[in-house]
């Protein structure tokens, strides 16, 4: 319920929303979890395994049990924290893990079946017959444990990602954070003060403590202005930091503001990644509980989040408080609450030299062992020296002690120390580089030690960054001393919880024991305690110190479980941030994109590239009879193709040719000016890597040509030849694919088309078969280069790329006024199968120049990349795949790509395999079917007749073994 | 991660590529023999500890570098252009 | 006879506009790929400077003269910007034209700073990068080319190819940047 007065909130501005559909108000300020509490709304949540009913338990981002749905339909954002989540206007909020209700879910029959449920059960109860595992035992399970649900649907809501860089990266602005940054704020350094909540301060907003004299949330405030005064400081609220990783980077989480809310361009996260020179830790403490019976009911809560309730979101969870503990914070508590008028039933002091002045029912040396309430609490029993009492309450408060945040310093593999003056592990010095600690997340546990902490962190950086820091006052805090007497688990019989979000008690970590998973990391995953969403935050000590408790060991040998990144769940939508649909990879573009869309032709993707299938006229319902029909243009006509998606490197300097020689198999410092050659390019390993085309434009300058999947790559490993192999070579080069529109003009009437454009005609005497040179288009100074990848007569033309439009349509509509057209990938794909032109279909990583039968192509004459290993025996020998052309003689007229070879007569199994098909196409020249495969020894079975198997689609015929060059051997057609 | 590129200073890894071991600057002679070469291709150390191996400046200056790093600590303690190791050695 | 008509990369693209940020195409008039031979490094930042006021420039830098750049543009290139290159400079350099090969966009304005941070890696404060600073670096998955033009103002370069999906990545990180205020 709400008090009275107090608390950092607006009163003045209220906020509507629902939870399962019932509506609620609360006021700006509010999260969702003090909104529900000043609703009375007790029960939040079912647990993860047995379905307990489960409230509010504390008051930050490790909450266990107040996980809720927001949002519905695609969008809903399962296993949000409800103390996390800003109050907006409109909010809609579900439980979980509940069937059909919160307050009736048939599921919480588990609960009755507690005794088969324990640590392990899946592995003894659904151990076989094993085909019953995946039909029955883990649907099951799937369906009966769990949190929230995505929807399953495609969600498109925006999410982003984005960079920042800092001198200074502070973690956490409570106390010492805000010191900290102020310090170094004020050296000069670029500092970037990131904390996770909405409101800068920590403790200092849920506490009474003052500071400098002013309420410690006041104080905070005023710091805030100040640093927000300063242009080198940034602070980003609402960010967790939730990982550390090398070379000073950090990984965070933005949640968005409430005003985002409704905005529909605002993003429902963002994922930073802050480099940072060097990062103060200040992320504070998380209390722990005391486990004992039923400590999960409704109603417990931790003493320092209850704290939180009252005095920053004046609202009490309870009527009749209990508040049991084995610290002096206990008392803090009863004096906060007794402050803001709230009854307190009893204070439960487990250590028995405890003694107070506070107005308050007392036990020292007293023990919680039960709590009792099927809906919520209604009572606890506590074991005192004289017996068993029974006291009313309707909510208990606990306090177990405080554990450092001191994830983030385990992140790069370091492991903790054990304080056994504070009962609890802080962390080591220097276990991340470049990174410090200070405040409670180093075991400092006082308002004065955390400020004093903050300023000398923020000296040391500056001073190690060499910057001169200015002497900085320290506000005057309490500097109460940390009095704690551990107490991990209050002994007796029923389940008391240690870990709340999956369900793990100490029943659960004992029996782990008990079947030797004694190291912790074992116990872990055997009761899967600090697996769930929470990674065990307010669960982890405590269960080891009952593991080391069972097995006779202390604390320290007994050890953590390992500390890993994230500290608080990151949506992959956040970390994949903008790649979903158009965002997922550049999408290239060539000129004629846009004259091909228009022209009605479906594009299909070549790497990045986007390219056009085919280009269907009326009449056409099939794309195989555009294709057909593009084919036959180019075979009796003219067709014209976009080709600028090839690679296109520009190659300079006096060593130019020797450096494609050392690159390519073949000799090209022997290539004429004007003329053009095909290079096969090998890997270092012997493979082939990429071929195409090279032109010798001037002496000492060629423009070479990769396949468009190899573009990069082919690049990448020029710089890696000229850099690291050859640095001697007076040689430079630079892509220009970009720079060029390069169309293909292909067919018999190729060369009447292009004399139409071009301002000097060309014959067979200014550009012979594979020459090259300059020429000058419609007023466009260009290059032609006479080349063929279709067999026929053929050119290609290049202009500078913003006149690639304008060329394309201008091409296109003069071919088709001579009986040809544009042609897209699936005719050029058919044209170079009847020629036996390779791709990379062929030469796909593990063919050598011996198997495509291009061994003759590596010159004996000089060294280049791959010759040596090209030679091993094994890259030679019979018995090697080798490329052969193949044409279907059975009844099943199809080829298949994929498709495997064997003998006539012979099983098609793996041992009897021959070989396999890569390409195949219907020929509309021929008729028929072609296909491009290697087979064993494949050049010497010309005329041989084979099987062909196609598993995976069903497919079987018989087909002959041909020359891969099945049109027009001779070459006529192209040099003609 | 982040490597220092001798041309562009220091910058996220994202902008390069990785190629194992720096030993393949150490191209062996075209008749060194098929060991040599099956060494120089196939090879490699698994240290735990100090290394140098090659990176690729792709999204940024294009250059080729040798990055001394440790595979434990993941410190990087520096790098060098590929083209100056291999200049100064030639 | 017709004449061939030249497209610019981002035509029917830009402008656009959002929050405090506009994205501008930028008609930087010719560009040439400027590559010194071997040891002809000192002869050819002579050579520009004798036919176009320039030297070359130091990794990272522009030099600026008038209406002519010259940009620093990775381990083994500069990029002259808005004038022809002399046929003077072919001696000391091998010369590649680049005029049709780039995007050239301008992002400009108070939270042009923060878009591009959602974009790129690279560090863009000012002690960092200041005006006249250039980068080879990434951008959205795309090799890029940034150069500070001013206080609130960088020019960025991708493959022609790519202008749909640079435009497509700026708009939609202008936009939540926007919807923050």
């Amino acid at each position: 319920m709400r008090l009275a007065s107090g608390g950092q909130i607006d009163r003045t501005q209220t906020i509507g929303f629902s939870f399962d559909g019932r509506q609620y108000e609360g006021f700006a300020g509010d999260t969702l979890a003090s909104a529900l509490v000043a609703n009375r709304v007790r029960v939040v949540g079912r647990s993860f395994k047995y379905h307990r009913p489960r409230g509010v338990f504390t008051a930050g981002s490790e909450e266990p049990n107040a996980l809720v749905t927001l949002g519905r339909a695609a969008a809903q954002d399962p296993n949000q924290r409800a103390t996390m989540v800003e109050l907006f206007e409109g909010l809609e909020a579900r439980s979980q893990n509940r069937w059909p209700s919160l307050d009736f879910d048939l599921l919480a029959l588990n609960d009755l079946a507690a005794p088969f449920l324990g640590a392990g059960f899946y592995y003894k109860t659904f151990m076989w017959p094993a085909a019953f595992w995946e039909r029955l035992y883990e649907p099951f399970i799937r369906r009966a444990a769990g949190l929230g649900a995505l929807s399953g649907k495609n969600n498109d809501a925006y999410h982003e990602k984005a960079f920042a860089h800092c001198d200074l990266l502070v973690i956490g602005a409570g106390p010492a954070g805000l010191m900290a940054a102020l310090v170094a704020g004020r050296a000069g350094l670029d500092v970037i003060l990131a904390d996770e909540d909405s409101r800068p301060g920590g403790r200092l907003n849920a506490e009474t403590i003052e500071v400098a004299g002013q309420p410690g949330a006041d104080w905070a405030e005023d710091m805030v202005e100040a640093l927000r005064a300063m242009d080198n400081v940034r602070i980003m609220t609402r960010t967790t930091v939730t990982g550390a990783y090398d070379g000073g980077t950090y990984g965070a989480l933005e949640r968005p503001a409430p005003d985002w809310a409704g905005h529909s361009d605002a993003p429902c996260a963002c994922f930073w990644r802050i480099h940072a020179q060097r990062a103060i830790l200040a992320a504070g403490a998380l209390e722990r509980p005391v486990a004992f019976r039923n400590n999960d009911r409704p109603g417990v809560m931790m003493a320092g989040a209850l704290r939180a309730y009252v005095n920053r979101w004046a609202v009490s969870p309870g009527k009749a408080v209990t508040v049991f503990g084995n610290n002096d914070d206990a008392h803090r508590t009863v004096a906060d609450l007794l402050a803001a008028g709230i009854h307190v039933a009893a204070l439960i002091d487990s250590r028995p030299e405890a003694t107070t002045d506070l107005p308050v029912r007392r036990y020292a040396g007293a023990q919680v062992t039960d709590a009792h309430g099927r809906g919520g609490l209604e009572a606890i029993s506590i074991a005192t020296m004289s017996g068993i009492d029974k006291i009313r309450t309707d909510c208990l408060a606990i306090s177990g002690g405080w554990n450092p945040t001191l994830h983030l310093t385990c992140h790069t593999g370091r492991r903790p120390a054990w304080s056994p003056d504070l009962a609890a592990f802080v962390p080591c010095d220097g276990a991340v580089p470049g990174m410090i600690t200070a405040g409670a997340c180093a075991g400092d546990f006082s308002t004065h030690a955390c400020l004093a902490a903050g300023v000398a962190a923020g000296k040391a950086v500056a001073k190690d960054l060499g910057k001169r820091a200015r002497k900085t006052d320290l506000p005057r805090a309490e500097d109460a001393p940390y009095r704690i007497r551990p107490l991990w688990a209050v002994p007796g019989k029923g389940r008391a919880w240690l870990d709340f979000q999956n369900d793990v008690t100490v029943k659960d970590v004992k029996l782990a024991a008990t079947e030797n998973f004694t190291s912790v990391e074992h116990m872990k995953r055997y009761t899967t305690q600090g697996m769930a969403p929470d990674q065990g935050k307010n669960s982890n000590v405590n269960a080891l110190a009952v593991l080391a408790d069972a097995t006779g060991r202390g604390i320290p040998e007994t050890g953590t479980t390992t500390f890993r990144p994230p500290y608080v769940p990151v949506p992959i939508a956040a970390m994949g941030a903008g790649a979903q649909g158009k965002g997922f990879a550049p999408q290239r573009f060539t000129t004629s994109h846009a004259a091909s869309v228009e022209m009605g032709a479906p594009m299909v993707e070549a790497g990045l590239w986007y390219r056009p299938g085919y280009f269907p006229r009326p009449g056409e319902k099939t794309w195989r009879q555009s294709c057909d029909r593009e084919v036959g243009m180019v075979r009796q006509a003219v067709g014209v193709c976009d080709v600028s998606t090839l690679g296109k490197i520009d190659v300079q300097g006096p060593s130019a040719g020797a450096f494609l020689d050392m690159l390519y198999c073949n000799m090209f410092s022997t290539l004429k000016v004007g003329r053009t050659r095909y290079g096969l390019m090998l890997r270092e390993d012997g493979h082939v890597m990429d071929d195409g085309t090279t032109a010798r434009l001037g002496e000492d300058h060629f423009v070479m040509t990769t396949t468009t999947a190899a573009a990069g790559q082919v690049m990448k490993h020029m710089e890696f030849v000229h850099q690291a192999l050859r640095p001697d070579l007076d040689v430079s080069f630079i892509s220009v694919t970009e720079q060029w529109a390069q169309f293909a003009v292909a067919g018999p009437r190729s060369r009447e088309l292009l004399n139409g454009l071009l301002d000097t005609p060309v014959d067979d005497d200014s550009f012979p078969f594979m020459g090259c040179g300059p020429v000058s288009v419609m007023g466009v100074q260009g290059r032609l280069f006479r080349i063929s990848f279709s067999g026929e007569h053929a050119y290609e033309i290049a202009v500078p790329a913003r006149f690639g439009d304008s060329l394309f349509r201008t091409l296109v509509a003069r071919a088709e006024g001579m009986g040809g057209g544009a042609y897209g990938m699936e005719a050029l794909n058919v044209l170079r199968i009847e020629k036996g032109f390779i791709t990379h279909s062929e030469i796909h990583g593990r063919t050598t120049a011996f198997d495509i039968g291009m061994a003759r192509m590596i010159s004996a004459k000089k060294d280049c990349i791959g010759k040596a290993m090209a030679a091993r025996p094994g890259l030679v020998s019979p018995g090697r795949e080798q490329l052969v052309g193949l044409m279907p003689t059975g009844a099943v007229k199809q080829l298949t790509a994929g498709a495997h070879l064997f003998c006539l007569g012979e099983e098609a199994v793996r041992e009897n395999d021959q070989g396999y098909i890569t390409s195949v196409g219907f020929s509309p020249t021929l008729g028929h079917f072609l296909g491009l495969g290697f087979l064993k020894d494949g050049r010497a079975r010309h005329g041989e007749e084979i099987r062909m198997v196609d598993h995976v689609r069903g497919v079987e015929t018989t087909c002959k073994v041909v020359d891969p060059v099945v049109l027009d051997p001779e070459g006529g057609r192209a040099r003609g | 991660m982040r490597i220092p590129c001798p041309i562009c200073g220091n910058r996220d890894s994202r902008e390069f590529d990785y190629m194992g071991h720096a030993l393949t600057l150490d191209r062996p002679a075209p008749d060194a023999g098929l060991g040599a070469w099956d060494d120089y291709l196939h090879n490699r150390e698994n240290p735990a500890g100090p290394t140098r191996d090659l990176w690729f400046h792709g999204l940024g200056c294009g250059a080729w570098l040798v990055v001394s790093r440790d595979t434990v600590t993941h410190e990087v303690f520096g790098a060098e252009l590929a083209r100056d190791v291999t200049g100064g050695r030639a | 006879m017709a004449e061939l008509t030249a497209k610019t990369p981002c035509a029917g693209l830009l402008p656009i506009s959002a929050g405090r940020v506009t994205v501008t195409e930028v008609d930087p008039g010719p560009m040439t790929a400027i590559a010194p031979f071997k040891g002809k490094e000192k002869t050819l930042a002579g050579a520009l400077d004798r036919a176009h006021g320039l030297g070359g420039p130091a990794p990272g830098q522009t030099r600026v003269k008038g209406h002519v750049r010259i940009l620093w543009f990775g381990h083994a290139h500069a990029l002259l910007v808005g004038v022809a290159p002399k046929p003077t400079l072919a001696r000391h350099a091998a010369l590649t034209d680049q005029g049709d090969a780039w995007a050239v966009v301008q992002v400009e304005g108070a939270e042009a700073r923060d878009v591009l941070a959602r974009l790129t890696p690279l560090d863009l404060r000012d002690a960092v990068f200041a005006v006249d600073a250039t980068a080879r670096t990434e951008l959205a998955h795309m090799q890029a080319a940034i150069t500070r033009v001013g206080a609130q103002a960088w020019q960025m370069m991708v493959f022609r190819s790519m202008a749909t999906t640079l435009v497509h990545d700026l708009d939609a990180a202008m936009r939540g940047v926007a919807a923050r205020r």
